[in-house]
């Protein structure tokens, strides 16, 4: 029978071991108890005796080798035999395999393992989010939130990929990369959708047409808005601005306000619409009749708010006259009333010009209906990171569109568009903003 | 440079010192005649004669304590415990005397000295001779703590500490002594006590790591890269003073981290550089921040259920796979 | 002894015993507070080793320890001011009463763990050792009660294997806080606890300062010219209970009672008289200047100040090291709740 001599474990914590000596050469004989090795440790030369008796056939590892504890390093047989490659293969195959074997009993264990798991109890420290929703009703990581509020995103409008529908830095990377309306980049998708073969499926499951009754605010709306898109002559001016200043100015006027109190880019608009209107008294005015304009002496920005089934215009009243952060009080209280249904008519009269804002939805580009008896209403769109060329270079730059209706009975293109220009000093320029 | 052993650095780190400076003696169980239960000190007794490698009885708060006294009289000495585990013996000296005898004469006394001891398990060796209790003395102000990942830091922190005149508890890892790596030759090659190290540079998740678990660490992180997924390690090698500069400098980068360690989870290292992110840098969180550690449980002897028990290098890479919600 | 030096022993000795006095009353004032350990009735012993000790000896005790600090050299004003926890005193006032030291003076404290310092005086011994310094001693003072703890045996046997040059002194007032020797040793022959180590040991009387100063400066003697620790145990009593605050239900008064007979002070000032050394007139002037300077320290104390606030960060490590935490009140000082 031959043997196999493994490299023995001479220390507690001995992972490998030098072969530094064949005392014993291939084909001498050896006796139990024989010294047959010299082998070097990390702490010191030991000599390493035969725990059979026989012929050493084969030297499996060479002088000077460092192996790991356990590998063969020879193979002993008994006098006479003779050692084939073969065997020899299969020797060290079997010594593996025969190292493998302790697994088979664990099974015996196991049983007596598992009655005593059930015994023992384990506390789960995963993570435990409590079944109510936090305030605010959305679920998002503070870095999420902070990314959200500088871009003014709503964050219940953005998609939470994390556990338990939590908001996280990348859902908000894809949320805006999705406004801008930068797709996938990644050309591998577009030739997968165009490699997806056309198959044969049939239409299921389609609904009825749903008769919905509108809602008094719906009909309302919906006679003003005919009445004015049809009667009353529209033009539209648009124009880019320069959004760079005012969010500059906005992030650090934010840092000294808590949160409840801070501004929107909305309030800065406000006060710069209604700053713009005093130099150019015909867009705050109303036909009074076929031959009368009448000016209003007080400048009151209307700010479109959607509500349940529809949408409201809330006043700011004598938006010239007050400072930023009263704008911002008024108009946050007007709206949190509005959007609860408690809206007093104080809110909602005396609008003598108006500001749509559908920036928070990413729209690029849009134009309004004047609400009658108004002579106009501004439609500003999303504040966005886009390419400009300053001094002939291409650099990136912040810009917002907005685009004027206004009614040709009170104002023309000239005027109208100086309006505009107008309203850029104050947009761009935002100090302007606080004198 | 040289390519060596952990088992190597310290040995020489120990060896420099005591040449370049009278004053440093070594003292502790079989460091003299034995050479050391993990052979750090072969070769010193015959070298260094029996004045200065002196071999003690067992007993703990001896080594310790007249270590302490011999430090009060100008000396510098190094007292090895066997392991970390034996200190618990020696519990009084350590932290009721060593870290606090300067503060409590208020400036007087002076304790240069340096307690070496073996942290860690994986050996087989059971529960009271396998623990990682590192968290425990970081507790104490007073007293300095520091535990080299690799044998470069090895070398030169335990110069430092030696050459420090504060009490420093240096823990070593005796999984850790066969580790080879890259060690400047250079006697005064010193690293400094509290201060942090990025071993690997990445921006998408902070992995802090110590000791045993930097190899780890820096092995899930190649794994990781495969996902495309590049973290950056943190050595922390010094527990007190803590150096979270990195880390914070890190987290602000890549706002997720995992910490591993060898202990035990609660009460841990994990839970103080995870207390001090969020202290620190709350607004940058994306994900809680994830500690990796042993299960809570005294270690068996069983090799498997030992292995199943302690973390390893999946457990991290899982961790981060975690944190970055991929 | 000449005269010199026999009045300044004496005077030292009433010194003591006012200050302890005095210390007492200002606890119970509430102007010293934690613990505070009355080494009244055995001042022949830290006064006795004190005044047979060489420069290069150190001193290193346990918590009961002003008499020692005293003894040492630490003048009265600054252990008062530590007493108070003031600036001025020998720690900062960031040790109190069981923190007491001075290194100048080789005194090495002044220690409040039971029986830790042992192990540490061993190592002082060692540093001589290590140097050379054959002739220096480490005196270690501990009480009975301590010579039960594992840190007693460790440190004993530490010395007598490496041949230490340490004086162990059991000052043996016969209570372990409130427990009879007894009740806690399973020797009360406390000197017997050496025979284990193969050291040499002896018991003498310790109300006798004359008594302590002839045998302990023989010990010494034989220990730098022999070599190796020595154990020797000093019989002695405390008048006053462990510490401020013993009910003292342990002991009997009349055991007090029979003990204050051989007040120290008292055996030695009619030692001086019948020896004709002294005369009442200039014991009693001695007393009063001891009374004297009490007052002063007690004054100094009372008018050095309080350490300031950046007080609380220095000495927690030798170099340069930021400190972790400040604590909450100190980070937020300058916003008002």
């Amino acid at each position: 029978m031959a043997e196999i001599v493994t490299m023995p474990k001479l220390g507690f914590d001995m992972a490998e071991g030098t072969l530094v000596r064949w005392v014993r050469a291939e084909h001498d004989p050896v006796d139990k108890g024989q010294v047959i090795a010299e082998i070097e440790t990390d702490k010191a030369t030991v000599e390493v005796e035969s725990t059979f008796s026989g012929v050493m056939a084969r030297h499996l590892v060479e002088e000077g080798t460092s192996v790991p504890v356990n590998a063969p390093i020879a193979v002993i047989v008994e006098e006479g035999e003779k050692l084939s490659d073969a065997v020899l293969a299969e020797l060290v195959g079997k010594e593996d395999k025969a190292k493998k074997k302790p697994d088979a009993d664990t099974t015996k264990t196991k049983s007596k393992a598992e009655k005593q798991s059930k015994a023992v109890e384990i506390i789960e420290h995963e993570e435990e989010n409590a079944e109510m929703m936090p305030a605010g009703g959305v679920r998002s990581s503070p870095l999420a939130r902070r990314m959200a509020e500088d871009q003014e995103i709503d964050l219940s409008e953005v998609e939470g990929s994390g556990p338990q529908g939590r908001i996280v830095k990348k859902d908000v990377e894809a949320f805006l990369k999705s406004m801008k309306g930068e797709g996938s980049n990644e050309e591998a998708d577009v030739v997968k959708k165009t490699m997806v073969p056309f198959t044969n499926f049939a239409v299921v499951n389609v609904p009825e047409d749903d008769v919905v009754e509108m809602s008094r605010l719906r009909q309302a709306i919906g006679r003003r808005m005919q009445d004015s898109n049809q009667n009353f002559p529209h033009f539209y001016i648009t124009r880019v601005y320069d959004s760079g200043p005012m969010m500059d100015l906005r992030k650090k006027i934010n840092q000294l306000l808590p949160d409840e109190e801070k501004l929107s880019v909305n309030d800065f608009l406000i006060k710069g619409v209604a700053l713009a209107l005093r130099q150019f008294p015909n867009l705050n005015a109303s036909i009074e009749d076929e031959k009368h304009i009448r000016r209003h002496g007080q400048v009151n920005v209307g700010v479109a708010v959607a509500v349940e089934g529809g949408l409201l215009t809330i006043v700011c009243t004598n938006a010239d006259q007050k400072p930023l952060r009263l704008i911002a009080r008024e108009v946050r209280e007007m709206v949190g009333r509005a959007r609860e249904g408690k809206v007093r008519n104080e809110d909602i009269q005396g609008s003598t010009f108006s500001i749509s804002n559908l920036g928070m939805f990413g729209v690029d580009e849009f134009s309004a209906i004047i609400n009658p008896p108004e002579a106009g209403i501004l439609a500003v769109s999303a504040v966005q990171n886009v390419p400009v060329v300053e001094d002939e270079a291409l650099k990136i730059g912040s810009r917002m569109k907005a685009t004027l209706s206004a009614d040709h009975r009170v104002t023309d293109g000239a005027e109208s568009a100086e309006f505009m220009r107008a309203l850029a000093d104050y947009i761009e320029a935002p100090l302007r903003l606080l004198l | 440079m040289s390519r060596i052993t952990m088992r190597e650095a310290v040995s020489k780190a120990l060896w420099e010192e005591m040449e370049r400076d009278e004053r440093v003696f070594i003292q502790g169980e079989e460091v003299g005649v034995w050479g050391g239960t993990y052979a750090v000190t072969k070769g010193f007794y015959d070298h260094f004669g029996e004045r200065r490698v002196r071999d003690t009885p067992i007993a703990e708060t001896a080594i310790v304590g007249s270590a302490i006294g011999a430090a009060l009289t100008g000396l510098r000495p190094v007292a090895e415990l066997m392991t970390i585990n034996f200190a618990f013996v020696a519990m009084d000296h350590i932290i009721n005397e060593a870290a606090k005898l300067h503060y409590m004469f208020g400036g007087q006394f002076k304790l240069p000295l340096v307690i070496r001891a073996v942290s860690g398990g994986g050996r087989q060796l059971a529960a009271t001779h396998s623990q990682t209790p590192d968290a425990i003395f970081a507790h104490f102000p007073g007293l300095k703590v520091v535990s080299p990942g690799t044998p470069a830091d090895a070398k030169g922190l335990l110069k430092s500490a030696i050459r420090s005149d504060d009490p420093v508890l240096f823990i070593e890892n005796a999984t850790l002594y066969q580790v080879r790596g890259e060690v400047p030759d250079d006697k005064d090659y010193l690293e400094p006590l509290g201060k942090s190290k990025v071993q690997r540079e990445g921006d998408d998740v902070t992995i802090v790591a110590y000791s045993k678990m930097v190899q780890p660490a820096l092995q899930a992180a190649d794994l990781l890269a495969e996902d495309g997924i590049e973290a950056e390690v943190i050595d922390l090698r010094s527990l007190r003073p803590l150096d979270m500069e990195p880390i914070i400098a890190s987290f602000k980068r890549t706002n997720r981290a995992v910490i591993a360690e060898e202990g035990w989870r609660s009460y841990g290292v994990g839970s103080e550089v995870s207390a001090r992110i969020y202290e620190m840098a709350f607004d940058y969180v994306d994900a809680p921040v994830k500690r990796v550690a042993q299960a809570e449980v005294p270690l068996p002897y069983n090799s498997k259920l030992e292995q199943l028990a302690l973390p390893q290098m999946e457990d991290i890479y899982r961790a981060a796979k975690e944190v970055v919600y991929g | 002894m000449d005269k010199q030096e026999a009045l300044k022993l004496y005077r030292e000795m009433v010194e003591i015993r006012i200050l302890e006095e005095r210390a007492a009353e200002l606890y119970q004032q509430g102007k010293i507070g934690g613990f505070l350990h009355l080494y009244i009735g055995q001042e022949a012993v830290c006064a006795g080793v004190c005044s047979v000790r060489q420069a290069h000896d150190r001193i290193i005790t346990a918590y009961r320890d002003h008499g020692w600090a005293i003894s040492s050299g630490i003048d009265p004003k600054v252990v008062m001011a530590e007493l108070l926890g003031k600036v001025d005193g020998c720690s900062n006032g960031k040790g109190g009463s069981m923190h007491m030291a001075d290194t100048e003076k080789n005194f090495w404290g002044g220690h409040a763990i039971v029986g830790a310092h042992i192990p540490i005086a061993a190592g002082l011994a060692l540093g001589d050792v290590y140097k050379g310094e054959n002739e220096a001693i480490t005196i270690c003072m501990f009480g009975d009660g301590a010579t039960n703890i594992g840190f007693f045996h460790e440190g004993l046997n530490l010395s007598k294997v490496w041949n230490l040059p340490v004086l162990w002194i059991c000052e043996n007032n016969q209570y372990g806080m409130g427990t009879s020797v007894k009740r806690a040793s399973a020797v009360s022959e406390i000197r017997q606890k050496a025979e284990g180590y193969g050291m040499p040991n002896e018991r003498i009387e310790g109300m006798d300062i004359m008594n302590v100063r002839q045998h302990v400066s023989r010990v010494m003697e034989k220990i730098r010219k022999e070599g190796g620790p020595y154990l020797l145990e000093i019989m002695t009593y405390r008048y006053r209970g462990h510490s401020m605050g013993d009910p003292e239900r342990y002991r009997a008064k009349e055991e007090v009672k029979k003990w204050e007979e051989e007040d120290p002070i008292g055996m030695f000032r009619l030692y001086l008289l019948k020896e004709e050394i002294a005369t009442e007139e200039e014991l009693d002037a001695l007393d009063d200047e001891a009374e004297q300077i009490i007052q002063e320290a007690v004054e100094f104390a009372e008018s050095s100040p309080e350490p300031g606030k950046e007080a609380l960060f220095e000495h927690i490590y030798v170099d340069p090291t930021p400190v972790e935490y400040r604590g909450y009140a100190l980070e937020h000082e300058s916003e008002e709740i």
